[in-house]
């Protein structure tokens, strides 16, 4: 927002006359004035907000200055006021987008930041339950706590990780199946879960710990709130050139107190956007007391 | 010897409970319940000194259940287990309720479990502001503590120091106040009255009826039952927006 100080250099490349100067100049440090003085408000704004805000405070500037300078008749015959504001918004305009760009060039840094803070957390619930399921087994299947042991230090692993870049899809895949024998272990029957991913493209590419957190809710909002249990529900298909991702368990609103869905949801989201941009979406929807996510992204292999 | 209920949906967590207590002297489990209203029905009967009760179960929760168990005669000591619960154990530490982290310690058992011959402090005011909102409601009746679920309620009419709970079956007393009741299960129920709470799903119409003063007046018309609810001059624009 500090580099939006500067917003009229661009001007000078107008082929005017000397005197024209004496007209940018008052704009330009009167904008810089003005822009720092409200620097505070305007980066409370929405981006676009912020936009129409300082293309409105130039044009304001602009007026200003030419109603000044038409008091002290410094021109002969000054330039027609409706023009030059057109002109103001229209440089103001270039100049913001130009930022824009280059914000978004710099980005990948930031966005890698941002990747990591995002990277996908479990919950302390799962972890402490699951160290108590494998205790419990130690006495009596030592086997069975071995392999639990196993897929946990695996499951571990990924999550510590600080790969960022896509992975394949089928491991993903194999991680939540040893995250969901992990939680077989505890819920035992009650959880049951369909994998629909006969049609699933061979090498496609995911971002890390993309499907794991959202079975984990499934999990924690679906299948624990009720005594019987329930289906989870995994399909995976590729739709005109596009990798779609459905993941749905039952629900009922009434059994669930629990809040915190949303924060996994808008960090998944977030770092599909990171990924991908436009190009990917997440939508959540609910019906006949299923609860659904689906996620698109694009097709890479 | 200590008679204890274990309470936890997760069988290889009761597992591992039951394999600790086998290695404790003077303790005797008499009860296993997968749920907090399998663990009071269970506890009715089997009269335990003591209950360890997982926070997180389905249909009812630990909280709750440790609410109604306030009930039972003779009232059980309670000790709350849990993998992870910030919220409760921060609660709980303020007013002094046993509780274990799992992965539970032989020894952090057994010191809680000596502590369970002693006298709990009242724990039924520490727990309300822990239990949103209640799965069912308690009542005392002839010795016994009966559940009844919330969806199963008709009306709640308050009377005198009781309050009415009419389910299709019957009616039961409890003591509470309707305003808390209001509170508690505001969305579940509309207030047509000033002394009545009544579940719209069990609302099939609404009828102008003379009353006793040979007043013209609202009353609900409810499912299944012969009652109806007066809805009170204040509360007829509910009437109006069906």
């Amino acid at each position: 927002m500090a580099a939006i100080l500067l917003s009229q250099k661009l001007s000078d490349f107008l082929p005017l006359l000397a005197q024209l100067s004496t007209l940018v100049q008052p704009v330009l440090l009167l904008s810089m004035l003005g822009l720092y003085l409200l620097y505070r408000l305007l980066i409370k704004l929405s981006y676009w907000l912020g936009v129409v805000a300082i293309i409105l405070l130039e044009i304001g500037f602009t007026c200003l200055v030419f109603a000044f300078m038409n008091q002290l008749f410094v021109f002969g015959s000054s330039p027609e006021i409706f023009r030059a504001c057109v002109l103001t918004a229209m440089v103001s305009g270039i100049v913001l987008y130009y930022f824009h760009l280059q914000e978004r060039a710099y980005s990948p840094a930031i966005a890698e930041a941002r990747l990591q803070a995002l990277q996908a957390r479990i919950r302390p619930h799962f972890l402490f339950n699951s160290i108590n399921a494998v205790l419990s087994l130690i006495r009596s299947q030592p086997k069975r706590a071995e392999t639990a042991l196993e897929d946990m230090a695996d499951l571990f692993r990924v999550l510590m990780s600080e790969n960022r870049d896509l992975v394949p899809l089928a491991d993903e895949i194999n991680l939540c199946q040893k995250y969901l024998d992990l939680e077989k272990l505890r819920l035992e029957d009650r959880l049951k879960i369909t994998w629909q991913i006969d049609a699933m493209p061979s090498g496609a590419m995911i971002p890390p710990l993309i499907l794991q957190p959202l079975l984990e809710n499934a999990v924690y909002h679906g299948i624990e709130p009720m005594p019987e249990g329930g289906e989870i529900i995994v399909s995976i298909y590729t739709k005109l050139k596009e990798l779609h991702i459905s993941i749905s368990n039952p629900y009922a609103p009434q059994n669930d107190k629990h809040v915190g869905n949303k924060m996994a949801i808008k960090n998944i989201k977030e770092r599909l956007k990171l990924h991908f941009d436009l190009e990917s979406s997440l939508k959540t929807s609910s019906a006949n007391n299923r609860y659904q996510v689906l996620i698109r992204i694009p097709a890479k292999s | 010897m200590l008679k204890i209920l274990i309470a936890d949906d997760e069988a290889p967590a009761r597992n591992r409970l039951r394999e600790l207590l086998s290695d404790i002297e003077n303790v005797r489990i008499v009860a296993e319940a997968k749920n907090g209203k399998e663990a009071i029905d269970l506890a009715e009967s089997c009269k335990p000194d003591l209950m360890l009760l997982d926070i997180r179960m389905p249909v009812m929760d630990g909280i709750e259940a440790a609410q109604h168990a306030q009930k039972l005669a003779p009232k059980p000591y309670i000790i709350f287990t849990t993998a992870f619960d910030a919220y409760a154990i921060k609660a709980f530490d303020l007013n002094a309720i046993d509780y274990l982290l799992k992965p539970i310690r032989l020894e952090r058992l057994q010191t809680a479990i000596d502590k369970a011959h002693a006298l709990q402090p009242n724990i039924d005011e520490a727990l309300k502001p822990l239990q949103k909102v209640r799965s069912h409601l308690s009542v005392h009746e002839r010795g016994r503590v009966l559940l009844v679920p919330i969806e199963t309620i008709i009306y709640l009419r308050a009377e005198f120091k009781y309050i009415t709970v009419r389910t299709l079956e019957r009616e039961y007393l409890i003591e509470e106040s309707l305003t808390h009741l209001d509170l508690e299960f505001g969305e579940r129920f509309l207030r047509l009255h000033r002394n009545c709470l009544v579940a719209p799903a069990f609302i099939t119409g609404y009828e102008k009826r003379q009353n006793d003063d040979n007043e013209q007046q609202w009353v609900a018309i409810l499912k299944n039952i012969p009652e109806t609810i007066a809805i009170s001059r204040r509360q007829q624009h509910l009437v109006k927006k069906d």
